[in-house]
């Protein structure tokens, strides 16, 4: 029981930043723009909220750093993908490359990697009383960092924002058909650039989990999470609700790894290893069987939005 | 004097060195059903689209109720009490109807469903416009959606409403029924304006008439006081007479070379889309192909042309089954298709590529080596713009850069170029003003006094009646006749394409 | 207020020379940029050229950082051209790699004239099918190969850490986790003091230029790429022609896996492409998917990265300022396609 309850807990540490990174990509993707930078995103906000947390020693300070240089960072996507009408795929892989630069350059000025307690301590697992009760669930859910309970609570209001309000439904039709909601009125433009850059302070905040709460600065610290949080966007159909239940999953791949090295065997007492790499590959398949059974279905409500990818331009005719 | 509802005071627009509109001036008033009447690139719809804040105007004025208004998106122009219904409709596909009606508005951060679907019926009562609010648009025909564009505009209290070509996918039954919500509009004090190039609609429906012609306003007039001669001539600039010639061909050619039966196609969950067609085809006959968008000239054309696999049926070209053939075999038999299926870039021509690649296209398979030639294709293009009087600074210019009606005798320039024995050829003249679309008809007579057996499938009835000798008629995939041209009348083709196919046709023989 | 309208679009030269004032700007900004970090601009671009080709030592390590981002951007043209979208350039090296050294671990006493080209074919064949995985299930299933094409990239990667750390690993090479070296007949002989794959990627871009100009297949490739419709309209076989090109396109990126481990590495090993699939998708664009173009891209990225290196040594500047520095070159470079089309009209407002 505490094995299991220690694992679900471990899964769901892992998979917050991909949570994160992933509710943010989807607001990006609802606007109608493929992002391929945001493990670029992810590294530049992880290195701001070590940094800045180490020098001000103020966590909210910290956190605010991650999300502030993770959203200029989408600015500058936004401004070349949505008012120079600039390719997705390249702009989205620049960012990761220039991004990648940034932070390994920023990290470089990083000499002591350690923060101080004033940061640390606000976010380390907090028992919420009552609720750490519950068998299980109550400690994998309830005794977690302050950071774990704002990315469920982010990403149920994106949920909500989405499909029950007026802006959520904008924003959709935005990703649908540019040239549908231009004519409704909607400021085309606007909704993308906010969407873009609240997506990039996202996928910022969900790199400074790492580096503030997880592992602590180092170059290259994401190590793919970013490229999962693409997948996850698709893996939960659009959905930030899917998208929780889809990072802790890919989250608990993530714990299994740790965990599965060595096994012993029941009877026998014998301890064999299991490849750490092969089970490190499930991620990625298991994403290759679901994009295909998502294409077969071909539920008109599962699909990416209609103009993923594509530029808008009032005057085109 | 009544200050007119709207104004507009000498606009112009151009885009890039086109000029669109220039010097416009016209007036609308509120009670009245305003046509504007002009040949496709008189600039009707960009002069409409400044209207509803989606172009800009270059310079001049609009005036709403004596007032200057200032319109530099859609958004002032919804605010302003302007709402257009576009020809291509803009709504979103995945949503439901009453989601696209709310697009936009701005009352409350929530969306209230059922007061919403409340409102919707409301409206919809109103004017009689029945429409499911839960019905995604993806599950709609062409009329529903319109009918969703008007309530949407409808919705946002528009006391304008500006109508861009709404008759042109609609049957005339469908017609009819629109004219009377417009009507009823009408009398409610709505102003409207109605984009149309028909003139049998514009005498029906409307008030008074601006007439434009390249980009400028040339006259406004009470329909009352005009008839279809002198607007015609005001449209085109010069006299001229509206009627397509029906050649006769010389008997001697007219042998049967096609012969379709029992064409069955499905589509996603087994639906129908072609269903049990069979016709034939003789040479020098041009056979009409009439039907609401959608009832399965696409797939019709693309059984011919190879593309799609019929799941039973036969068609016999001159003895042989074509049915099972390769795109390339069939091509090889002498049948040539030239299917434009949205746009005339849609299917046939590459508008990124230049004319001589374009023509390629059609001989690079001829040769058995791996490596290719560009020679002869680009004598061909050379020869093909002299013979067709194609307008290109070079055989090397692209494609998509060329006027519409010179896009359109490339493709069909190319196809007659290879001696065709059947041409097949969807909406040829979509989007070509007078000119070019006479000169098109004057191709295909020709091809057929040679001899060529074309199917032509057509979304204007009047040309279809005027031009072909028999026009098939196609609903839900289904043939519901094939009658003679010369007496069928619009009403029994509207009937037809509803797909009521009980009524009796006066001298139909079949 | 600013307005944007659409102008007839700039070709040719023109366009190229928007492009060259893009990477002015670019140059410009970094300058600043260097500045306000407090190194000397002129310093460093210096530093960078004479780090990547001033002297013939430089010059050969800069090539030999090319020669792979040419052959990977030439791959990639090829599937871009058809507006498939393989960004698993990075995996199908990889799985190239893991071709060549199959038969280099496994036969390495064949003579080199034998096991060379069975170990390139190899790497071809497998580059190749692990790039038909995403254009097979896109034919099948529609499925959206941008996708995965970079998840196959991932399960790559792991299959290669996989053979390091458990089936191919080295026992002699205690605690390391290291894949035996190749034996010599396994690696690439050097002409002018470089690995022969320079001359390999050269004429890998003659045969791609012929095939995509004057072939009937790269016309093929180029029509469908541009319009499917049209395509099938000409009686084209569109699933034959994107098997091939894709299966095309992943060969040749699997070819630069075998160079990279028989022309450097003379190993497999897991950081065998280290993003190098990435970086070649933009020097692939860049290059506008032109063959000779390709060329040049990936030689002045190699400078890049060279020069980064060389940023390192010589003035304490962490090399990752090369990839800040390709970043901003590439954002006004995407930037300024805008204005090849499009131009900003600032107008007062107007007087009425």
């Amino acid at each position: 029981m505490d094995a299991l309850a220690l694992f679900l807990q471990t899964a769901i540490q892992m998979g917050t930043p991909m949570l994160l990174a992933t509710v943010g990509g989807i607001l990006c993707e609802k606007s109608g723009h493929l992002n391929l930078g945001i493990e670029g995103m992810m590294l530049i906000g992880a290195v701001m909220g070590f940094k800045i947390g180490q020098v001000s020693g103020n966590p909210i300070l910290a956190i605010s750093a991650a999300a502030i240089s993770g959203g200029l960072a989408a600015l500058i996507y936004a401004i070349i993908t949505v008012t120079l009408r600039g390719n997705h795929i390249v702009t989205g892989l620049t960012l990761t490359i220039f991004g990648t630069g940034v932070a390994n350059y920023i990290g470089k000025s990083i000499v002591v990697p350690a923060l101080p307690e004033s940061v640390k301590a606000p976010f380390r697992s907090i028992n919420i009383p009552l609720l750490t009760k519950i068998p299980i669930l109550g400690k994998s859910i309830f005794n977690q960092s302050i950071y774990v309970h704002i990315a469920i609570i982010i990403a149920i209001l994106a949920y909500i924002y989405l499909n029950r309000t007026r802006l959520g439904l904008n924003l959709r039709s935005v990703g649908e058909n540019p040239a549908a909601a231009d004519a409704s009125g909607i400021n085309v433009d606007l909704y993308k650039y906010v969407h873009i850059i609240i997506g990039g302070a996202l996928c910022g905040v969900g790199g400074s989990y790492l580096s503030i709460v997880e592992i602590g600065w180092r170059d290259n610290l994401t190590a793919g999470i970013g490229w999962i949080a693409v997948v996850l966007i698709i893996f939960s159909t659009w959905d930030p609700l899917k998208a929780m239940f889809g990072a802790y999953f890919f989250g608990a791949l993530r714990a299994l790894g740790f965990q599965l090295q060595s096994i012993k065997l029941p009877f026998s007492g014998e301890t064999i290893s299991v490849p750490i790499q092969l089970l490190d590959m499930i991620p990625y398949i298991a994403t290759i069987i679901v994009l295909v059974l998502i294409t077969i279905r071909k539920k008109e409500e599962n699909q990416a939005p209609a103009s993923l990818g594509s530029p808008y331009f009032r005057e085109d005719r | 004097m009544d200050i007119p509802f709207v104004e507009l005071k000498g606009i112009n627009k151009k885009f890039g060195t086109v000029v669109a509109n220039q010097n416009v001036n016209m007036t609308i008033n509120k009670g009245e059903i305003h046509a504007i009447l002009g040949e496709n690139g008189s600039g009707k719809s960009t002069l409409m689209n400044m209207l509803s804040g989606i172009y800009m105007p270059d310079s001049g004025q609009i005036l709403l109720e004596g007032r200057e208004l200032k319109i530099t998106s859609p958004d002032d122009a919804i605010n302003a009490g302007i709402g257009m219904i576009h020809q291509h409709f803009k709504l979103v596909d995945v949503f439901s109807a009453k989601e696209n009606i709310t697009l936009g508005k701005k009352d409350g951060l929530f969306i209230k469903g059922k007061e919403l679907s409340r409102q919707i019926r409301e409206v919809g009562d109103k004017y009689s416009l029945r429409i499911d609010p839960d019905k995604k648009v993806y599950n709609m025909s062409v009329s529903e959606k319109q009918t969703v564009e008007i309530i949407k505009v409808l919705f946002g209290g528009a006391r304008l409403l500006i109508l861009d070509e709404p008759t042109a996918v609609l049957t005339p039954q469908e017609i009819d029924n629109l004219f009377s919500i417009l009507r009823k509009m009408r009398d409610d004090g709505c102003a409207i304006i109605i984009i149309t190039h028909k003139m049998d609609e514009v005498m029906a429906i409307s008030d008074r008439i601006t007439i434009l012609r390249k980009g400028e306003s040339i006259a406004t007039v009470n329909t009352a006081d005009t008839d279809v001669k002198s607007l015609t001539e005001m449209m085109v600039g010069r006299p001229i007479s509206l009627e397509i010639k029906r050649v006769t061909t010389d008997p001697e050619k007219v042998k049967p070379i096609l012969n379709v039966r029992d064409l069955v196609v499905e589509g996603v969950g087994n639906q129908r889309l072609l269903d049990n067609v069979s016709f034939e085809l003789s040479s020098g006959e041009i056979l009409g192909v009439a039907g609401i968008a959608g009832s399965g000239q696409k797939e019709l054309c693309e059984v011919l042309a190879g593309i799609c696999r019929p799941k039973t049926g036969s068609a016999i070209f001159k003895g042989d089954e074509i049915i099972g053939l390769s795109p390339r075999e069939i091509i090889r038999k002498g049948i040539k298709t030239s299917f434009i299926p949205e746009d005339r870039l849609g299917m046939g021509l590459v508008g990124n590529m230049n004319i001589v690649d374009n023509v390629l296209l059609k001989e690079y398979h001829n040769s058995n080596k791996m490596f290719m030639s560009r020679k002869g294709s680009k004598q061909i293009s050379e020869q093909i713009i002299e013979k067709y009087d194609i307008k290109t600074p070079s055989v090397y210019h692209q494609v998509k850069k060329l006027s519409g009606g010179n896009i359109q005798k490339v493709l069909l320039g190319r196809e007659i170029n290879l001696a065709p024995q059947l041409l097949v050829t969807a909406y040829p003249v979509r989007g070509l003003d007078i000119g070019a679309s006479y000169q098109i008809y004057n191709l295909l007579n020709s091809q057929k006094q040679d001899g060529v057996g074309i199917i032509f499938i057509g979304e204007d009835l009047d040309v279809l009646m005027a031009l072909c000798d028999r026009i098939m008629v196609l609903s839900h995939g289904e043939v519901m006749d094939i009658v003679p041209a010369d007496k069928v009348t619009k009403e029994q083709l509207g009937m037809l394409m509803l797909g009521h196919k009980n009524f009796d046709t006066e001298g139909h023989n079949d | 207020m600013i307005k944007i309208v659409k102008k007839s679009e700039v070709a040719g030269i023109r366009a190229t020379a928007y492009r060259l004032i893009a990477v002015v700007g670019a140059l410009i900004c970094s300058a600043l940029l260097m500045l306000a970090l407090g190194h000397n601009p002129i310093e460093v671009f210096s530093n960078i050229i004479n780090g990547s080709v001033m002297t013939k030592y430089r010059l050969i390590e800069t090539l030999r950082r090319a020669i792979p981002l040419i052959i990977l951007s030439l791959g990639i043209s090829v599937a871009f051209k058809m507006k498939f979208w393989n960004i698993g350039a990075e995996g199908q090296l990889c799985m190239g790699a893991f071709g060549a050294s199959f038969f280099a671990l496994y036969f390495p006493d064949l003579p080199q004239i034998v096991l060379l080209p069975l170990m390139l074919v190899a790497a071809m064949i497998c580059g190749g099918i692990w790039a038909s995985i995403a254009s097979v299930l896109k034919l099948k299933f529609d499925t959206n190969e941008t996708l995965v094409t970079l998840m196959l990239n991932y399960v790559a990667i792991k299959w290669i850490s996989f053979l390091q750390y458990n089936l191919w690993r080295d026992p002699e090479a205690k605690g390391f986790a290291l894949i035996p070296k190749f034996s010599k007949n396994a690696v690439l002989p050097n002409v002018f003091d470089l690995h022969i794959g320079w001359i390999i990627a050269l004429v890998f871009a003659v045969i791609i230029y012929i095939l995509m100009k004057h072939t009937k297949l790269g016309y093929e490739i180029e029509v469908i790429g541009e319009n499917k419709n049209t395509a099938n309209y000409a009686g084209m076989n569109l699933k034959k022609v994107m098997l091939i090109a894709v299966f095309l396109s992943g060969a040749l990126c699997g070819a630069a896996g075998m160079i990279q481990a028989s022309g450097v590495e003379f190993t497999l090993n897991e950081q065998i492409s280290g993003g190098m699939g990435f970086t070649a998708v933009i020097t692939a664009w860049l290059a506008k998917l032109s063959a000779p173009a390709i060329i040049v891209t990936s030689f002045l990225f190699a400078m890049l990265l060279r020069g980064g290196d060389f940023l390192r040594v010589q003035m304490q500047i962490p090399s990752a300022v090369s990839d800040i520095l390709q970043g901003i070159i590439l954002f006004f470079v995407l930037g300024s396609e805008f204005f090849i089309q499009y131009k900003f009209v600032f107008s007062r407002k107007r007087a009425s």
